[in-house]
């Protein structure tokens, strides 16, 4: 762990300069927020899509082996 | 030395008749076949000449002890993108055509999305009675059964066999951190309900051992199936089986992207000096898979131990080293390796910082944080029938019902590209010489396989074209020929064939 430490320090990405943490703070928080209402838009609705019997359905779904 | 990392995307796909008793899979699969060909393709068949899955590249023939990769006899066609499209034991496998970078074979692996979701359509038309063929692009039936979704890399032949599975065996132990799909619950035999309630690959539960030739039992994380299609004096194609099918894109990308530049270093000796071997990598790959804190130890052959995660820091450093000193033209030149390095490295750091922070890119996390969501809302616990039906109907490639394609995951082609490569093929490797004499002789082209073209001009016998090297019959290569020939059989007699 320390030695990765170390690296990571000595090999700094372009992305991590100063001028630019405090945008990509912020712009993470936006997204972090955009996310959680994509998701509760699609938990709205997907009792609308999820098959009827989720019980039968999964206890139907059945493969042969592949590959 | 490494060479450019031609390579493509295998996707066998789940298959069901939802309101069909008793529906037998090799013929559901045959009939979404023929239902595609017949409404939406011209027919042309695969030559298996060169088919050998029995060669392992250990350096032995176990010819005879397998069962042939395919049934002759099943449905097997060649799309004009170049790409296979036929039916391998009880499923339907789409196989993208040869891509000259990892982002292109993401690109064709999302167009066979597309085709397969086009055979439903036309399978429906088809089927009476208002029955239905639905495929999944997951990889078990959550019962112990498994299918696979295989990628294949162009290798340096002079590269000894066993250096490379040893080298690579610590880099696909630990990828699955960011191009797992995701499951819930486990497969493993006898493992109690609550000790792996979601696991982060959908593959890890099926595997046995460290290298082998099988791929349907006892599979192994580094498969020796030794059948290049391709002048095997020059070339190695490493067949790897332990990858989960992906939805996302990124996902697969990076999947693909890391893997094309570990395998160069290991062409070039860039790792031989480098300490990553793990112990016991087929627990590992199940520990890995298993734990969701990223931070279970793996015991290192040389002492102490390594998280997955920090593992996967020690090759990016060394891949970005190798970048710096040799260039990535390997992986299609450095706007490729540039944008892969990236998403590796700011892939891993969210992962170490907040793994939910990526659920708009990887597999496992989009699937987890929707499991999670719903578990929430509805108070359900982990044995809820619902959370595996989520987990299955992620993978639904119809749009209507696809849990996927609502979530929103950001995507690296669009439908308008990812459409027209269902038709065209890339233009950087022989899948476009393929491709495009399918689309402008059809009639006249009898078979075609990864390494050949059979033409059949009605007279003569058939006529055999090879295409040994998957970096020639490219569109610089071929377009002013097959411009100029209106005919096969003018294109014949200007090869000279």
């Amino acid at each position: 762990m320390a030695e990765r430490e170390m690296k990571k320090r000595s090999a700094p990405s372009a992305r991590e300069s100063e001028e630019t943490q405090p945008q990509d703070a912020s712009s993470k928080n936006k997204e972090g927020e955009e996310l959680k209402a994509k998701l509760d838009a699609v938990l709205d609705e997907i009792d609308e899509v999820l098959e009827d019997n989720a019980e039968e359905f999964v206890r139907n779904y059945v493969q042969k082996g592949g590959e | 030395m490494s060479i450019p990392k031609v390579c493509g995307i295998e996707t066998e796909y789940g298959i069901t008749m939802p309101k069909t008793a008793d529906a037998n899979p090799i013929t559901a699969s045959s009939m979404l076949i023929n239902a595609f060909v017949n409404e939406i393709s011209g027919k042309v068949g695969w030559d298996f000449v060169d088919e050998a899955p029995g060669h392992d590249a250990r350096g032995f023939n176990l010819e005879g002890s397998l069962p042939p990769e395919v049934e002759t006899h099943l449905v097997n066609t060649v799309l004009t993108n170049g790409a296979r499209f036929y039916v391998d034991h009880a499923h339907p496998e789409y196989s993208s055509p040869e891509c000259l970078n990892p982002k292109e074979a993401v690109l064709y692996d999302k167009a066979g999305e597309l085709v397969l979701r086009k055979a439903m359509s036309a399978a429906k038309r088809a089927l009476p009675n208002e029955q239905e063929i639905v495929v999944y692009k997951n990889n078990s039936d959550r019962k112990g059964n498994s299918y696979g979704c295989h990628e294949n890399y162009i290798m340096d032949r002079q590269v000894p066999f066993n250096k490379i599975a040893r080298q690579i065996t610590p880099f696909f132990v630990t990828r699955q951190i960011f191009c797992g799909s995701g499951k819930v619950g486990s497969e493993f035999p006898n493992i109690p309900k609550w000790e792996v309630p979601f696991q982060i690959s959908q593959r890890a539960d099926f595997f046995e051992e460290v290298v082998g030739l099988e791929t349907t039992l006892k599979r192994p994380i580094v498969n020796t199936r030794d059948e290049p299609h391709a002048d095997a004096t020059r070339y190695r194609r490493l067949h790897v089986i332990l990858g989960d099918a992906n939805m996302s894109q990124f996902s697969s990308y990076l999947k693909l992207g890391t893997t094309a530049l570990v395998l160069s270093m290991i062409e070039d000796s860039f790792l031989d000096d480098s300490d990553l071997a793990i112990e016991d990598p087929v627990e590992s790959l199940r520990k890995v898979s298993w734990d969701l804190s990223l931070s279970v130890p793996l015991r290192r052959v040389s002492g102490g131990s390594i998280s997955a995660l920090d593992l996967q820091w020690e090759f990016l450093r060394l891949a970005q080293k190798y970048a710096n000193q040799r260039g990535t033209e390997v992986v299609g030149g450095d706007d490729f390796g540039d944008e892969i390095l990236q998403g590796w490295e700011e892939t891993l750091q969210a992962l170490e910082a907040d793994p939910m922070s990526l659920a708009d890119r990887l597999d496992w996390v989009a699937k987890y944080q929707l499991v999670l969501g719903y578990m929430d809302r509805h108070g359900l616990e982990w044995d809820d029938p619902k959370l595996a039906a989520i987990d299955l109907q992620y993978h639904d490639i119809r749009p209507e019902k696809s849990l996927f394609y609502r979530l929103g995951v950001r995507s690296l082609w669009s439908d308008l590209e990812a459409e027209e490569a269902t038709h065209s093929p890339p233009r950087g490797t022989r899948a476009y010489f393929r491709g495009k004499c399918l689309e402008k002789y059809p009639r006249n082209v009898a078979a075609a396989n990864w390494d050949s073209i059979i033409f059949d001009l009605g007279r003569d016998p058939l006529r055999r074209v090879p295409m040994m090297d998957p970096l020639r019959g490219t569109a610089k290569h071929v377009d002013a020929l097959l411009e100029r020939c209106n005919t096969a059989q003018e294109l014949l007699d200007a090869l000279g064939t």
